[in-house]
């Protein structure tokens, strides 16, 4: 699946978007979010501001007990501040 | 109608284009967003603003029926610029239309507050010391949960 990071998440991790593989076990956005560290050094921050990230699934917010399936198009990203 | 550009508008023609044959509008009301050159205490020499094309444009559109949807409106405009901007320019413009006055306020200002907590828009401001990612205001949070319907 595709998963795309912004703001402060995209400089961190260091690439706009990337496809992932979660394992099979992987079934909802949190565990997704559990998942996600183990990629490497930079996505420690995921972990770190977990209670900050925003995640949408399709474009469309959506919480940590949704589920996601292969083909979806998943975002991390701050707490938006345009206006 | 929604708008998502690089480029700077002109709030004159767009209320002028708005309005333009339908006179049942009595009354248009308008909020404008600038770039400031302080926050935090900190000078700002310019601002970049990031986005999720797509969802940002799926998210106002949500907005915008949401708002038509609680007011009668006759019509409504949102732009939202991204990219990079100099203090004094202009980065937000809404604009509603409707027959009286409070239909026309209301809903421009809960546009606005709907926006700022839901349109995936992020401010990096320049500094003196680099770059830096503007943090969320709960302020906002607050407002926008004050038209939370019961």
């Amino acid at each position: 699946m595709k998963i795309l990071y912004f703001a402060w998440l995209r400089t961190t991790i260091g690439k706009p978007l990337e496809e992932i593989t979660p394992p099979e076990t992987v079934k909802t956005v949190k565990e997704l979010l559990d998942w996600l560290p183990s990629l490497g050094e930079d996505y420690s921050i995921i972990q770190e501001k977990r209670d900050l990230l925003r995640i949408a699934i399709n474009q469309e917010y959506a919480d940590l007990d949704q589920k996601i399936e292969q083909g979806d198009e998943i975002a991390l990203f701050p707490p938006v501040t345009g206006g | 109608m929604i708008r998502v550009q690089e480029s700077d508008f002109d709030v004159g023609q767009e209320i002028k284009k708005l309005t333009q044959g339908n006179h049942a509008i009595g009354g248009v009301a308008s909020f404008l967003g600038l770039v400031r050159d302080i926050a935090s205490d900190e000078e700002i020499s310019a601002m970049t603003l990031e986005h999720y094309p797509g969802m940002t444009e799926k998210m106002l559109a949500e907005i915008e029926t949401e708002a038509n949807r609680r007011w009668d409106l006759d019509a409504s405009l949102i732009i939202h610029r991204y990219g990079r901007m100099d203090p004094g320019e202009q980065i937000v413009l809404v604009i509603t239309c409707s027959k009286h006055r409070k239909a026309a306020f209301e809903s421009c200002e809960f546009l606005m507050d709907y926006l700022k907590t839901k349109a995936p828009f992020w401010k990096l401001e320049e500094t003196s010391e680099g770059g830096k990612w503007v943090d969320a205001r709960d302020s906002d949070d607050t407002a926008a949960s004050r038209w939370l319907e019961t």
